[in-house]
């Protein structure tokens, strides 16, 4: 057997042994459990703005997504984001609470290599890509919108 | 009823744009992390075109709540911090505008690691 054969051997065995999700319950559930979130957090927000008069809209933005990334962290910690990710999928990773939960989830799961090399190394390893992909790009744009500038 | 209707949208649109991260993972066997870079960078292309504000004016939530808006709202802070800082601004403004989601969810991930234990994966 050459090594083609067998890489493609290999893979047909993976294929069959990677549990197969149904399509379309999990895009349903993705679908309602991300417009749920999403409905918290704008409800989240109009109480702030309620409770709050003098708050100013960026700053109840500001406040509603610490929320939602508090309780992301919270559910991450007792387990349940995770159950709740397995359920629904990317209606659980695109909101910014998929983005805290994947701070805090491996914090949690490499906890035991230590502080440093454990909570604080694997806290970014799904967040450290977002961050320097948002940073380079938005910078980017920053810097075209200087460039433009310079010949208004 | 109108309140109603703003909450519907918000709904459905944080729900549909949920639903194309899942059809994402589905269909092209995407890891979380590359989705999650991936809305980012929509975010940002949103801002940086201008097109961002308007959707938010009518979806929200919808649409601020889904990491989309992060990356709006890196790159809002990136344009007016050039337009008040200049050159400077390239590199002070993108993380000035998150700096409280992201030390946020770095303090409260730190906070919730050292108090809970692992769950065993099953």
């Amino acid at each position: 057997m050459n090594e083609n054969e067998r890489v493609k051997a290999y893979n047909k065995y993976v294929n069959a042994k990677i549990p197969k999700t149904r399509p379309f319950p999990t895009l349903f559930n993705s679908f309602w459990v991300g417009g749920l979130i999403c409905l918290i957090g704008q409800g989240i927000n109009d109480l702030l703005l309620y409770l709050v008069p003098n708050l100013s809209e960026q700053a109840a933005w500001a406040y509603t997504l610490i929320i939602l990334i508090f309780i992301a962290a919270f559910l991450t910690g007792i387990g349940v984001y995770d159950k709740l990710g397995k359920f629904a999928g990317g209606g659980t990773i695109v909101p910014i609470t998929g983005f805290s939960n994947s701070i805090t989830s491996p914090s949690i799961e490499y906890k035991s290599e230590g502080i440093i090399y454990g909570i604080c190394v694997k806290m970014f390893t799904i967040a450290g890509p977002i961050i320097v992909f948002g940073v380079v790009s938005s910078a980017f744009v920053g810097l075209i919108y200087y460039i433009i500038g310079l010949f208004m | 009823m109108e309140m109603f209707l703003d909450y519907l949208w918000v709904f459905l649109i944080g729900g549909f744009i949920c639903m194309i991260g899942e059809i994402l993972i589905i269909t092209t066997n995407m890891t979380s992390a590359r989705i999650l870079v991936t809305f980012v960078l929509v975010g940002v292309f949103l801002e940086g075109i201008g097109v961002f504000d308007y959707i938010s004016d009518f979806a929200g939530a919808g649409i601020n709540v889904p990491i989309i808006g992060f990356g709006a709202s890196l790159t809002k802070g990136a344009i007016s911090a050039v337009e008040s800082q200049g050159l400077l601004g390239v590199f002070t403004g993108c993380l000035t505008s998150t700096a409280g989601g992201i030390a946020a969810a770095i303090i409260f991930g730190f906070i919730f690691a050292l108090i809970f234990r692992s769950h065993t994966k099953k």
